[in-house]
């Protein structure tokens, strides 16, 4: 590709060229197979489904745009469970994961030593089985019979979310507490590497430093670590909500049709129902609903270089 | 010795270059280096050397002007039909490859077959023979500093450009570096164009010193020439230290012109004055601080006859071994700056001290006094 | 209260491990349970230790069929991401262009949506053009979601890469392609490879957008999404297992060999 930059010349150079501009082209050149794929294959179905989201008609005699937007409020006012449901799991998912992975993040980044590689490695590795066998052995961790529910049940810890509402009876699977645990499993690598990459950064020295003026260890992670860390946060907790709040796959595998998200009625529309218009109104909104939020939240948090 | 050889000349005619944000970082500019020479662009940063030097290596064509090397006109020709070699600034060698590979590397891309025993003769010749298979990184800096060196001299270039290359290294190392370049340019013969920010560097290692300064080139001589005699008060205050005081052209007496500085009479000889002198006309006169001698006040009358003179006060002096410097307050110039070598100290020069400053009027040198009598005084101080 | 302080000193460290075994122990199940011969269609409770499966791996109807698929999938998509993901990458970093910020959001963008949108979206663009559902339509969507990744992948790489590499490479001898390949390329070789293992993990992996637009073509996570349903053969835990250990123990390889290699030149 570099040999676009500079062709041979035929024939001898005359004695006196232009001055000429190496390249002018070369950027677009490289830019256009990439860039058109992602236009054809990205930025153009979003406009079909745009256009799908306002058709009426049939599968047999074929659909036309009518601007139908009432096909958006039937849907929103049809599906909204599904829709709050799906920000409050992958909220509670994410919160999770924050909770769980910075400690980790923190451990590789700062207390490791010479383990470091090795635990980097096996948060990479269970990447490499197939995230759908993976969530299928929650099925064996959670199943009724289990070690983990009939402790939670001696411990009385069942009474508790059972009163929440996150469980029903003796059972963690099929509840929303299986969901939400699964979303968070699934998600917790990719809030951990981010958080890791921006601990990692933070000159070890600071700790000292603050440590030197007098910061307790907990006023230091406070007022030092904490804030130094925020790009990593941020990062991590749109990788975690994001990808969760359309996922469909936990609440399928590990919930019940209690616990039904958005990607679910989605999946269901489009493949099953074949009611093209409301799953694309639907697939619409969620778009711009994650969109506003993403954007809302880069805003506040001021880590508009991330992108 | 008519036939001199001078396919190692470097000649720019009128290059310039301008940027694409309208940023002019070289005027137009015209220079010779002769074959064989080592040529040092001195400047502060931006002053336009580098691009200068970027420009002979073709890596920024010029917005106008030709370059030149020998009778070969090499403007439009890319870097790598260039027969000229850079050292560049924190090296650029390339980490993948071993160091052995990074010498060969401008060998092989012109096809040459049977490179050992080439990189071995040249890494012996900058004592890496035992490194040759380690990669960069694992070398220190004065080490990784020879490979960049090795690595453009194999090429037997005409010209060998040399960007900052000691930048990186501690005072100590830089000081070997420097003799040993100069050692390595003696031997090989190769026309050197060294780009530097210091001063002394400069003036240690080459024969003929450019002063840039914004873009132009403010003076250009051998470093004796250059300190002992400067045009411009760039020059005189970016080399070294001067004082310099403001006169007014009284009369002229043969070869020589009277100034009145301050109620007193100062000499300076025509022939170091780069300024025009018209009587009543203004002019900078300049004089370098060991040029002077300092006399307390009581003995001026022993100051042989002849000299020029000033009356002062001490307002510092600090010791710093080889020489006290002291500092006075003049009516004519507020902080003269003088250099008295330790030889035999006379205990009345103290601060607070009056004082007779008095020098040759031979080591006197004349500025035009339209210029900023502190350009060149603050790039020293960053560029130290 | 010596209990206390211990556990408040490392607390940090108990708290990392314990997320550490959260995100291990369905690795511990899935290969606990390739050992198991179950009673019923669902492979979730322990019945009784058996090899039966590691001595058949293929033997389920169709599950070695759609792992064949599911790597050359795979494979082409790597290879096609990584392609146009590098050319994109180098093109943002050295050159200047117009439309850079549209350039920009769009390789941004699908990075941050939800992958069912984007599946569905593109299922709709397939279904009005009359595309055939398949394997180039995996293959196509999988080029789509990979290129984001490589590009920033590569991008970081080619950033921190001293422009003053390749003016050297050029001021001896190497012409453009010379220098690209001489110089260029190895020292990217790190970002683009990270860019295309990415790649191959994501592609591999994917269940949604492949679930949308595949048609009939049965890859391998949509076996084990349909295998949840009918019943789960041992044989998946056996895969899952294999897949895990051939990749730890590749890293650890590459991890010894490279601290060799640095002993040996030190």
């Amino acid at each position: 590709m570099a040999a676009v930059t500079e062709a041979p010349p035929l024939a001898p150079a005359p004695e006196k060229k232009p001055p000429r501009k190496r390249g002018r082209w070369t950027p677009y050149w490289l830019l256009l197979p990439g860039i058109l794929w992602l236009i054809v294959f990205f930025a153009l179905p979003m406009i079909y489904q745009g256009s799908t989201s306002i058709q009426t008609g049939s599968l047999e005699d074929g659909y036309k745009v009518t601007w139908h937007f009432s096909t958006y409020w039937d849907a929103v006012s049809e599906y909204w469970p599904q829709f709050v449901r799906s920000g409050l799991y992958a909220a509670a998912a994410t919160i999770l994961c924050l909770l769980l992975g910075y400690p980790l993040a923190y451990l590789i980044a700062f207390r490791a030593g010479r383990w470091r590689n090795l635990i980097m490695i096996l948060v990479i590795a269970p990447f490499f089985t197939s995230f759908l066998i993976r969530t299928l052995a929650w099925k064996t961790i959670l199943a009724d019979s289990g070690p983990v529910v009939s402790a939670l049940n001696t411990l009385h810890v069942l009474d508790v979310t059972n009163w929440l509402g996150w469980t029903s009876g003796d059972r963690v699977l099929a509840t929303p507490l299986a969901v939400v645990c699964g979303l968070t499993y699934n998600f917790l690598p990719f809030m951990v590497l981010p958080l890791y990459t921006s601990l990692e950064r933070i000159d070890g020295r600071l700790h000292e430093a603050a440590g030197d003026l007098y910061a307790k260890p907990f006023t230091t992670f406070r007022k030092v670590t904490f804030p130094l860390s925020m790009p990593g946060v941020v990062s991590g907790t749109l990788l975690t909500f994001i990808p969760a709040a359309g996922d469909y796959v936990n609440a399928e595998l590990l919930g019940s049709t209690d616990t039904r998200m958005i990607g679910n009625v989605i999946q269901t529309q489009f493949l099953r129902i074949l009611d093209y218009p409301t799953a694309a109104a639907l697939s619409f909104v969620l778009m711009a609903a994650i969109l506003a939020m993403v954007t809302i939240y880069i805003r506040k948090s001021g880590t508009e270089d991330l992108v | 010795m008519n036939t001199k050889d001078t396919s190692g000349d470097v000649r720019l005619s009128g290059i310039s270059k301008t940027y694409d944000n309208g940023f002019t970082a070289v005027q137009p500019l015209d220079l010779t280096v002769p074959q064989g020479s080592f040529f040092a662009l001195l400047g502060a940063s931006g002053c336009g050397k580098t691009t200068t030097l970027r420009m002979i290596a073709g890596l920024e064509e010029p917005s106008s002007g030709t370059v030149h090397l020998g009778d070969q006109e090499v403007t439009n020709l890319p870097p790598y039909k260039r027969p000229v070699n850079t050292v560049f600034q924190s090296y650029a060698l390339f980490p993948h490859l071993d160091i052995f590979e990074n010498v060969a590397f401008g060998l092989r891309r012109r096809g040459i077959k049977s490179v050992k025993q080439q990189v071995v003769d040249m890494l012996d010749l900058v004592q890496l023979g035992e490194q040759a298979r380690k990669k960069p990184h694992q070398l220190s800096g004065g080490q990784q500093q020879r490979v960049a060196v090795a690595r453009a001299l194999i090429n037997h270039p005409k010209v060998l450009l040399l960007d900052e290359p000691l930048g990186a290294l501690d005072l100590k190392l830089r000081r070997q570096m420097q003799l040993e370049l100069k050692r390595i340019q003696t031997e090989v013969g190769i026309t050197f164009v060294h780009v530097t920010h210091d001063q002394e560097e400069a003036m240690t290692m080459a024969d003929t010193v450019a002063v840039m300064n914004a873009g132009r080139v403010e003076q250009l001589g051998s470093p004796s020439d250059l300190y002992e005699n400067p045009n411009t008060t760039f020059v005189a205050n970016f080399l070294g230290t001067s004082n310099l005081i403001e006169a007014e052209v009284d009369s002229k007496s043969g070869d020589d012109i009277v100034l009145k500085a301050g109620g007193g009479k100062l000499v300076l000889p025509e022939a170091r004055c780069s300024a025009p002198t018209t009587t009543g006309g203004k002019v900078l006169v300049g004089v370098r601080p060991e040029k002077i001698t300092l006399t307390p006040a009581d003995d001026a009358g022993e100051i042989p006859a002849g000299r020029n003179r000033i009356t002062g006060k001490i307002a510092d002096s600090s010791f710093i071994g080889v020489s006290t410097q002291y500092v006075i307050d003049s009516p004519v110039c507020p902080e003269f700056e003088v250099y008295a070598q330790n030889i035999d100290r006379d205990s009345r020069l103290r601060p607070g001290a009056d004082v007779v400053l008095h020098w040759n009027p031979a080591h006197t040198f004349g500025l035009d006094a339209a210029q900023d009598i502190d350009a060149g005084v603050d790039t020293e101080e960053e560029a130290a | 209260m010596a209990v206390v302080r211990w556990f408040k000193r490392h607390f940090v460290v108990i708290a990392g491990l314990l997320t550490l075994g959260y995100l291990l122990l369905p690795n511990v199940i899935v290969t606990v349970f390739s050992f198991n011969k179950p009673k019923g269609r669902f492979n979730y409770e322990w019945q009784k230790f058996s090899l039966d499966a590691w001595k058949q791996p293929c033997g389920v109807a169709d599950m070695c069929g759609s792992l064949s698929i599911s790597l050359q999938i795979a494979v082409w998509a790597t290879i096609g991401a990584t392609v146009l993901g590098t050319m994109i990458a180098f093109a943002l970093v050295r050159y200047r262009f117009r439309a850079r910020g549209a350039v920009n959001s769009l390789i941004f963008l699908p990075m941050a949506m939800p992958e069912v949108v984007m599946a569905a979206s593109l299922l709709t663009l397939f279904l009005n053009m009359g595309a055939q559902l398949g394997f180039y339509t995996i293959l196509i969507a999988h080029i789509m979601f990979c290129l984001s990744f490589v590009v920033t992948a590569v991008k970081a790489r080619v950033m921190s890469m001293d422009p003053r590499l390749e003016e050297a490479a050029r001021d001896l001898y190497a012409g453009p392609v010379q220098t690209f390949v001489r110089v260029t390329l190895p020292i990217a070789a790190p970002g683009i490879a990270a860019g295309a293992l990415l790649s191959f993990a994501l592609s591999f992996d994917d269940f949604i957008i492949t679930n949308f637009n595949a048609g009939s073509t049965v890859t391998f996570p949509m076996f084990v999404w349909g295998s949840a349903q009918r019943g789960t053969p041992v044989q998946i835990n056996v895969i899952g297992t294999a897949m895990f250990l051939v990749a730890v123990l590749l890293v650890l390889a590459s991890m010894v060999i490279t601290n060799r290699r640095n002993k040996v030149k030190a």
